[in-house]
């Protein structure tokens, strides 16, 4: 329905994620967690990173499209497009 | 400093702690909790250690510490638990406590004792009393006439049997009367009626109130009775059977007069005891009340001591005897504050010759001591469970914080429930100072120590629910959907177009059910969704053919990281040991082995992901298909991913297994070399063909090992269906059919129907499938992550420390 750029989402992602597992880890206030919060988040950086990653490529070149009821094909005709 | 990464370096110490000093040393360090005795009589049986008469004393006191707070609790005095936890009491003050204590336990049991005797004495004298007003009535008929009567002629000799005598009008009348037991009176009457065969008058009359049975403490109902007989030997009868029967029988007045003066002392004697059973009850409250104020602390002061001299029987004595020797273990950063402690302990003693401290090399392997704060101990808990880490080995709980919620919300992942389980664990993390949930019962117990995980978990799952696009079953359209039905129409391309593509039309959609969008046709498709699943995929019939493809390769590449990250781990503990060869013989094959095959692997899914889209779908190779092929080389050769890749796959894989077997030989001939640098304590025979065999064995292993934890980790795939398609079957089964009734009465139809969806999302969606979910996640670390580089052979550094002690004092393990 609406066109969706690849690139846009990229970098937004790239970058928000960027900035918490790379850029954060020099923010954290020194004591004896240091350690704990800096590994915390380059690894919540990594995983919801890849996660997302995974999940936009999948889509990138669908081989296949989804099977719609007629009903929902009436239904999203009219009341998404 | 201690990290979460390594755990600490420890140190042997031995303590010399002089015999006057050594009660307030040991005192001073249970405080602080700081090190680990080691048990130096180990060969000496408990009976036999030193200290034992102490031991016995403190346990003595412990009796009667508990029977004191059941007295407390009998009496329903309120029992005030206080903040602080007293300090173990000095030596000099065990004495007058203990007095203290007998002499109070002694008066409380006189007390009790004297109470219960009274309490039985009264009511013995209400059970006359109401015997007497009842009876009344029953003579009232005959008083008219006072039978005058004959001395009977004595009938000792005559048989029993002989009662011809006693017809004789104006026999003497004998009178039994007591209480009997409402159970038992038909009884009691029959087996009267055939002793006595008619002699005796039976009159019997209900109670109307339930009186207390002195022996038994029971309110049963009574009946009153009296019995008018002739004849002595009848009358031993009657008495045995009463007896029999547990009857209570009083004296019975034979004169009006007796009756009036029996009663009156009666009431004068029952008022009496009123008051003295009063003094009493109230004496005894005061005792107890008074002991209640200090009952908490004595109870943590006896255990205290009590865990010293357990501490002080595991010391051996030196030579002179006039000094304790102890071993402990403690943690190198801890070794100033040992000092002071020591210092501490020898000052408060007032002794002239202070304990010191002496620091003994060994070869032996420490504990493994790990420092946590409340929110990192959940998650090394969960390590520990599996196997407390070797000395000094690479700690997985630090990663485990992140990558266990994080696997946990791939197969939860749901935004609705996410974040109804991390309202659940947010309430529990701020009410965690709460008094009543520290105390709570068991499986609550559980749910509050784990709270930062579920904290955790929680926020995960609401972001892989965001990806997933699924909240309660239902897909969010934020960003509008990246698929266009209008572009299917006819309509919307020029007729140009129209013999290279299938389009629809109206009749074309009205009389098919079902219509698959065709992403060739420029236009259907306009790019993929920005933020995780696209929202028509809720609506389609083939939405599981997506996503399982999806979620497939999704696990697999998320495994095959998780893996390769253990494998790395491994390479640290490989450098921290000193066993640079292992790196080269063991970590650098693993990672080739993995990298290669599985790597290469997760290199075709993204490939295919790229290149390959809907105009090329004819010819799009399947994965698997050609991940058999690299190991098969069939006779037919499929068309690969790309040009050259059967040249690849040939290369690597023969260069790859070489290097895997190599490297698993190499390794005993590596062992050789270490010799030089061994540092075990029995240095061990170099056996080769141990060392062989361990070490093809494990090769084996590992090889075998990466194929099936890859596939292992299909579970997150597995499970994240089974928790859709659970919350889409729910949703079908329920909501849907409350939604759908739109009379008047279908909003009072929704209101239960919201309440069962509710309590059925959190019992079997959030219940059953979280703690579904947590067991896999736990198995994925503890199995597939784990067994890359984890030994898991050390033991717990358990510190003598006070708080480690149980601070409930009225449950009954409360003997330490």
């Amino acid at each position: 329905m609406t066109a969706h750029s690849f690139a846009l989402p990229v970098i937004i992602f790239t970058t928000f994620w960027g900035l918490v597992g790379i850029a954060g880890p020099w923010f954290v206030p020194k004591g004896p967690n240091r350690g704990v919060i800096i590994t915390m988040l380059v690894a919540t950086a990594v995983c919801c990173y890849l996660f997302w990653l995974i999940a936009i490529l999948a889509q990138l070149n669908p081989l296949f499209g989804p099977q719609l009821k007629n009903e929902t094909i009436w239904y999203v005709r009219f009341l998404w497009e | 400093m201690g990290s979460l990464f390594r755990s600490e370096t420890m140190c042997l110490a031995q303590l010399f702690l002089q015999s006057g000093t050594a009660y307030e040393c040991l005192s001073a360090l249970g405080e602080k909790g700081l090190v680990q005795f080691r048990d130096l009589n180990q060969n000496v049986s408990s009976f036999q250690r030193k200290f034992v008469g102490e031991v016995k004393r403190c346990e003595e006191l412990e009796r009667i510490l508990v029977y004191l707070v059941q007295e407390i609790n009998r009496a329903d005095i309120p029992l005030p638990e206080g903040e602080a936890s007293p300090p173990a009491p000095p030596l000099k003050q065990v004495l007058e406590m203990q007095e203290q204590l007998q002499k109070l336990e002694v008066e409380l049991r006189e007390v009790t004792k004297n109470k219960e005797k009274l309490r039985k004495n009264l009511l013995e004298l209400i059970e006359y009393t109401h015997m007497l007003r009842v009876t009344k009535t029953f003579v009232k008929r005959n008083v008219e006439f006072e039978p005058t009567y004959e001395e009977f002629p004595s009938l000792e000799s005559d048989s029993l049997l002989d009662y011809s005598c006693m017809q004789r009008l104006g026999a003497k009348l004998g009178f039994v009367s007591g209480l009997i037991n409402q159970g038992k009176v038909e009884a009691f009457e029959k087996m009267l009626w055939r002793v006595c065969k008619g002699y005796t008058i039976v009159s019997y009359a209900e109670l109307d109130e339930s009186l207390e049975d002195p022996e038994t403490g029971e309110v049963i109902k009574w009946y009153v009775f009296l019995i008018s007989f002739w004849g002595e030997q009848i009358g031993h009868k009657v008495k045995k059977i009463c007896d029999c029967y547990h009857c209570h029988v009083y004296p019975y007045p034979n004169t009006a007069e007796e009756r009036r003066e029996i009663q009156e002392g009666l009431n004068t004697r029952i008022q009496d005891l009123y008051t003295v059973l009063h003094k009493t009850e109230d004496y005894l409250r005061q005792v107890l009340c008074k002991a209640a104020e200090s009952v908490y602390s004595r109870v943590i002061q006896v255990k205290k001591m009590k865990a010293i001299y357990h501490m002080l029987n595991m010391c051996s004595f030196d030579v002179t005897n006039k000094c304790l020797i102890a071993e402990v273990w403690c943690p190198e950063a801890d070794l100033q504050d040992l000092r002071r402690a020591l210092e501490e302990g020898s000052r408060e003693s007032g002794a002239t010759i202070p304990s010191f401290m002496n620091i003994i090399p060994t070869k032996e392997t420490p504990p493994t001591r790990i420092r946590t704060n409340k929110f990192t101990e959940g998650f090394q808990n969960i390590v520990d469970a599996y196997g407390v880490g070797s000395y000094r080995e690479v700690n997985p709980a630090l990663f485990t914080i992140i990558t266990f919620p994080f696997l946990f919300a791939v197969m939860f992942g749901d935004f609705g429930h996410g974040f109804v389980m991390f309202l659940f664990a947010l309430l529990l993390v701020l009410n965690e100072n709460h008094p009543r949930l520290n105390q709570s019962q068991e499986i609550m117990r559980m749910f509050f120590n784990g709270r930062y995980i579920l904290l955790l978990m929680g926020l995960f799952s609401v972001y892989t629910g965001l990806i997933y696009n699924d909240c309660f079953s239902k897909s969010v359209n934020l960003f509008g959907s990246g698929w266009n039905v209008s572009a299917m129409y006819s309509s919307s391309h020029p007729p140009a177009e129209h013999k290279k593509m299938v389009l629809w039309n109206d009749s074309v959609v009205r009389h098919n059910s079902i219509l698959q969008l065709d992403p060739s046709i420029p236009g259907v498709f306009r790019g993929p969704y920005p933020l995780g699943i696209d929202p028509i995929w809720n609506l389609a019939t083939n939405r599981l053919t997506f996503l399982n493809s999806f979620k497939m390769k999704m696990s697999v590449i998320l495994g095959i990281i998780h893996m390769t990250f253990g494998v790395i781990l491994g390479i640290f503990n490989h450098l921290h040991f000193r066993k640079k060869f292992n790196i080269y013989l063991v970590s650098i094959p693993e990672l080739l082995f993995m990298l290669c095959i599985f790597g290469y692997l997760i290199f075709m899914i993204f490939y295919k992901w790229l290149v390959f889209s809907a105009e090329t779908s004819r010819v799009a190779p399947s994965i698997l298909i050609e991940f058999i092929n690299m190991f098969l080389f069939p006779a037919s050769k499929t068309s690969g991913l790309y040009t050259g890749q059967s040249g690849y796959t040939l290369i690597r894989k023969d260069s790859e297994e070489e290097v895997s077997l190599l490297g698993s030989q190499d390794i005993e001939e590596g062992n050789h070399q270490v010799e030089d640098g061994c540092r075990e304590m029995a240095c061990e025979e170099f056996n080769f063909g141990e060392i062989l065999m361990t070490q093809v064995i494990h090769s084996i292993e590992y090889c075998l090992g990466c194929i099936s934890n890859t596939a292992s980790y299909l579970r997150l795939w597995a499970l994240s269906l089974a928790h859709a398609q659970l919350s889409d079957v729910l949703w079908a089964m329920l909501m849907r059919v409350g939604l759908r009734v739109d009379t008047t009465y279908g909003v009072l139809l929704l209101l239960p129907v919201i309440a069962l969806f509710a309590v059925l999302t959190i019992f079997i969606l959030l219940i059953m499938e979280g703690l579904s979910a947590f067991l896999h996640a736990i198995r994925l670390h503890w199995v597939e992550f784990q067994n890359k580089f984890y030994v898991g052979a050390g033991t717990k550094f358990v510190p003598f420390s006070f708080s480690l002690l149980s601070s409930k004092f009225n449950n009954d393990d409360s003997v330490a």
